[in-house]
């Protein structure tokens, strides 16, 4: 490996790096090391304590600081003549354009969103730069090598979506602890404490007015001389009490699920709550407010009981009136804000009891409220070692040798680091092979504002959309419009799609461009009359457009956040497959192209016979037990990329 | 070790790696004394990932003088002369690593002018060898990355057996790096643990080699596709003992003397030799400073197995791992005889 040829090719070699995190400090330690010299680092994030177990080029001193900056100063002590450039920055700044990413000879992704990961992968695939792509979560890990024209591209491959549920789940059936946590954060919390104008599915008519009367209030709503001991019991009341009752009233509902019960204060805490709040004064400094500590609950691995969360429900409301009042209207939920954490599982725990769902420690509700990865600085390292060796091979333009290589948990046949050859590109990838989609959508009743912001935005992942109908811009999002433009895109979003200027009906072919991105697709319209509101409540679907299954509730309109750091996603660890190891099943993905070939098969000049559909279940089951090769050259294929085995391609 | 909480300032520092191995397993690893001998760069990024894991302590032994020639694949040494003159590698690095993690004791342990082997008199590392029995005592894991002069396999045998002849389980491990490969060793003698699968706890047990066991076993005793990579680094590493080289100090000039080793170690065991090919010794032969990429993913595997076997968690790895970066596969392999044979 090491020869003359590869040190030049390194020493000469100008590299972007996207991420100073978990990967991103291992990787530039290891690219210093390694003898690269010119390295660009970019990193929106600051420093906080919980990055410490293994972003190793911080200390507490640095917390605060950019990732970025402080990631080269360090790197810089221990080697001192080499170039490093921060940009504490975010990635999809308008400035990191095609040109900035042309001047690079290869770019490192160590990023722990999906977003900015396509981004990336589309400015690359303009620039036609190479991507090195990785992600890690515990004990797993990835790193794939991506090259226009020659592999797969970072969207080519299904990628799991944020996880969604359906809103009555939420509101009213909830099952799983989770949805538990989603209502406390996103529907309670929001409601008492962030902007009271935003739409919000809690229901918050009091019990005096079941019908819409003009009398009706705000349960939420300080009433005149209410201290805040009767505020808080009364909006317990009301969302653990009131809201249940209501729900029960509906017979259908539960038929078939078993009955959630009513909780009220009184019966949690008949007397009054401030004498048992003996310390409450502690610690008047705001930083330090914390239900718990006011408590005397020390440990956040403790499972409180019912009269205990309800005891972190009071408190933790009482300091957020008494102590951060000025925030409240304005408060979004923050993992790192101890308080909001503690309402938010206190919250959720209420209502998990009312439904007989198992209660959680402070400590899970955190990980769950705050998709929290879990990281260890061990496979951060490994990782970072096989993209320093990907890029390097990429750098002499080695590319028989390139490989997706899998860092397992669990051994699989002998191998805990596992290289798999690349693909060739996905025809039907709507990103590298420009392949239309087709949207099915009621173009009566679905304004233009649906379509901008469920599919442009959140599932084509565009930022800066030009949307265009043959000749006619429709709409547009960019820098320096023309004021009349401007209005006349603001009216089009409250247009149904049939009723547009340029109108959009069936068969009408949308053209959708990011110039920053330099990405375009075309989609082609259908329209539907009915759509089922519980599986498509967005009243669209896109097709063509390959997504990974999550589970049977997927179209949905309330998520948890963010997904999380990388593609190896967080529900299938969640889900209880600790060992997320190649599954052997029947259930295989569908083969789109029905001839995705492996590199070294496209070299060879041979074509394997694909033809049809192939039998997915048998193939992948022979490719799973095919035993070593008796060369010593044998490049251990030894299946499709083992995520997509998991999932079904929809089309 | 139950009972203790972590304090609040743990808890928030190891929130992530909690989240992975719990917090029992944090509390055995707070309590837990780790022996490393011989700071290369493999073994500067394990100690990097262990003092982050949060040990109790780590205690470095490596009385070379820090050169030059030291700096490359470590990123503990700051190469300002200030800072390492006349420093021995371990110094420096005890001061590196304490930065990352001011819980963990991190400290030297220098090898007294009287105890020196008279063999070692100019070499590299202090001979921990000749320590007693009841110096191993205090560790629950040793790590051993040889820079002995041409005694590599000896002072592993002999410090493995010390390891073996506690009424505690210590753990032994040893690594080597040189250019594009990797080999990891592993002994927990007879290790128990306990995991969960599904609903139900399981208890478990592996039984493994020591050292001298399992390169002792007879090469055509061992499974067909065994990697060649460990026949290949046993004839190099013979071959450093008997020239009374340093490992690593090899070059193609060596390549005739490999290969007339390789043909006598063949024979002896009825191995064929084009199972250890020529281009692999050769690799082998030229390519032999360490690589920071092979550091950083041996040195995390390493860490891993050494969370694991302390913290009790997880199914840990008998007992040779290999990396070729040529052929990018991380593998498992377990040589051990019948007895021991999983």
């Amino acid at each position: 490996m090491s020869s003359e040829e590869q040190l030049s090719a390194i020493k000469g070699a100008k590299v972007l790096m996207v991420g100073a995190g978990g990967i991103g400090c291992e990787l530039l330690k290891t690219l210093a090391l390694s003898g690269f010299q010119d390295i660009h680092i970019i990193d929106m994030d600051t420093i906080e304590v919980s990055n410490l177990n293994r972003q190793f080029l911080f200390r507490q001193s640095h917390v605060g600081q950019s990732k970025a900056k402080v990631a080269r100063d360090v790197v810089l002590r221990f080697r001192p003549n080499i170039s490093i450039t921060p940009y504490h920055a975010n990635v999809k700044e308008s400035r990191f354009n095609v040109d900035f990413y042309k001047e690079f000879d290869v770019v490192l992704n160590g990023l722990d969103n999906l977003d900015a990961r396509r981004h990336v992968n589309r400015l690359c695939l303009a620039a036609d730069v190479p991507l090195v792509e990785s992600g890690t979560t515990g004990f797993l890990g990835q790193v794939t090598v991506h090259l226009k024209g020659k592999t797969e591209c970072y969207e080519c491959q299904p990628k799991p979506a944020p996880k969604t549920y359906p809103v009555c789940t939420i509101t009213s059936t909830p099952s799983k602890f989770v949805h538990c946590i989603v209502w406390a954060k996103d529907l309670l919390f929001a409601k008492l404490f962030g902007d009271k104008n935003l739409e919000n599915d809690l229901n918050v008519r009091s019990s005096d007015a079941t019908n819409l009367s003009e009398h009706s209030e705000d349960v939420f709503e300080c009433r005149k001389g209410e201290d805040i001991e009767q505020y808080g019991r009364r909006i317990y009341d009301h969302v653990f009490g009131h809201n249940i009752e209501v729900a029960l009233s509906n017979e259908e509902t539960w038929k078939n699920r078993n009955r959630p019960r009513p909780i009220y204060s009184k019966d949690v805490f008949p007397d009054k709550l401030t004498k048992e709040n003996g310390k409450t004064e502690k610690g008047s400094a705001t930083d330090d407010v914390s239900a718990m500590a006011s408590l005397g609950l020390k440990n956040p691995q403790d499972i409180w009981s019912l009269a205990e969360n309800s005891r972190v429900f009071y408190e933790s409301l009482r300091l957020f009136f008494l102590k951060r009042q000025k925030e409240i209207g304005n408060l979004t939920f923050d993992k790192d804000d101890q308080l909001a954490v503690e309402f938010v599982t206190a919250a959720a725990n209420i209502r998990a009891s009312s439904f007989g769902i198992p209660l959680h420690s402070l400590f899970e509700a955190k990980g769950i409220a705050g998709n929290i990865v879990h990281a260890v600085a061990t496979t951060n390292a490994i990782i970072a070692g096989l993209i320093v060796i990907e890029a390097i091979k990429v750098l002499k333009k080695d590319s028989n040798s390139y490989r997706m290589t899998y860092c397992l948990e669990h051994p699989s046949k002998k191998l805990l680091l596992m290289p798999v050859e690349p693909y060739e590109p996905n025809k039907s990838c709507y990103v590298c092979s420009e392949t239309p989609l087709s949207l099915e959508v009621n173009t009566h009743h679905s304004k233009l504002r649906d379509f901008v912001e469920k599919i442009v935005k959140a599932k084509l992942g565009m930022n800066f959309p030009v949307i265009m109908s043959g000749a006619s811009i429709i709409y547009e999002i960019g820098e320096d419009l023309e004021e009349d433009m401007v209005a006349i895109y603001a009216a089009n979003l409250e247009r149904a799609l049939s009723e547009l200027p340029s109108p959009v009906i069936s068969g009408t072919v949308l053209t959708i461009e990011d110039l920053q991105q330099e990405f375009s697709c075309r989609i082609n319209i259908k329209h539907r009359e009915e759509f089922d509101e519980e599986r498509e409540p967005d009243g669209m679907l896109l097709s063509g457009w390959v997504e990974a299954p999550v589970d049977k509730n997927n179209n949905n309109s309330i998520g948890n956040g963010e997904s999380t750091s990388s593609a190896l996603s967080m529900e299938e660890i969640q889900e209880g497959e600790k060992d997320v190891e190649i599954q052997e099943t029947s259930e295989s993905a569908e083969n789109v192209t029905g001839k995705k070939r492996k590199l070294s098969e496209v070299s060879k000049g041979t074509i394997p016979d694909h033809s049809g559909l192939p039998d997915e279940s048998s193939r992948n089951q022979n490719q799973l037990e095919k035993p070593d090769v008796d060369d010593e050259d044998d490049e251990l294929i030894i299946s499709n990329d083992w995520e997509s085995l998991t999932k079904k391609k929809r089309l | 070790m139950d009972g203790e909480e972590l304090t609040e300032q743990e808890t928030a520092l190891y929130d992530r790696q909690i989240r992975v191995w719990g917090a029992d397993a944090q509390r055995r690893l707070s309590k837990s004394h780790i022996l490393v001998c011989g700071l290369k760069g493999t073994v500067a990024e394990f100690c990097k990932n262990i003092v982050l894991a949060g040990v109790g302590s780590v205690t470095l032994v490596d009385d070379r003088v820090v050169t030059d020639e030291s700096l490359p694949a470590n990123f503990l040494i700051l190469p300002h002369e200030n800072h390492y003159n006349g420093k021995t590698l371990a110094e420096v690095c005890c001061d590196s690593l304490k930065e990352f993690n001011p819980m963990v004791h991190v400290a030297v342990e220098t090898v007294p002018l009287q105890v020196v082997n008279l063999f070692l008199l100019g070499g590299p590392a202090g001979d921990i060898s000749t320590f007693g029995v009841e110096f191993f005592e205090k560790f629950d894991a040793v790590i051993i990355s040889c820079c002995s002069l041409g005694k590599k396999v000896l002072f592993q045998k002999l410090i493995n057996q010390k390891c073996r002849k506690l009424s505690k389980r210590v753990a032994f491990y040893t690594v080597e790096c040189r250019g594009s490969c990797g080999e990891m060793f592993v002994d927990l003698q007879d290790y128990k643990y306990s995991k969960k699968k599904l609903e139900e706890t399981i208890e478990c047990q592996i039984e493994y080699p020591s050292f001298e066991e399992a390169i002792s076993v007879p090469w055509r005793a061992l499974p067909r596709r065994v990697s060649k990579l460990y026949f290949a680094m046993r004839v190099i590493e013979q071959f450093e003992d008997v020239e009374g080289r340093n490992p690593g100090e090899t070059s193609i000039a060596d390549r005739l003397g490999v290969l007339k080793l390789r043909k006598e170690l063949c024979e002896t065991n009825s191995l064929d030799e084009s199972q250890i090919p020529d281009a692999l010794l050769e690799r082998l032969l030229t390519d032999t400073r360490e690589f920071p990429p092979v550091c950083a993913i041996i040195g995390g595997i390493l860490g891993q197995e050494v969370i694991k076997a302390i913290s009790g968690k997880g199914d840990p790895l008998k007992n040779f791992f290999f990396f070729d970066a040529m052929d990018g596969k991380g593998l498992i392999e377990d040589i051990s005889g019948p007895s021991t044979r999983s």
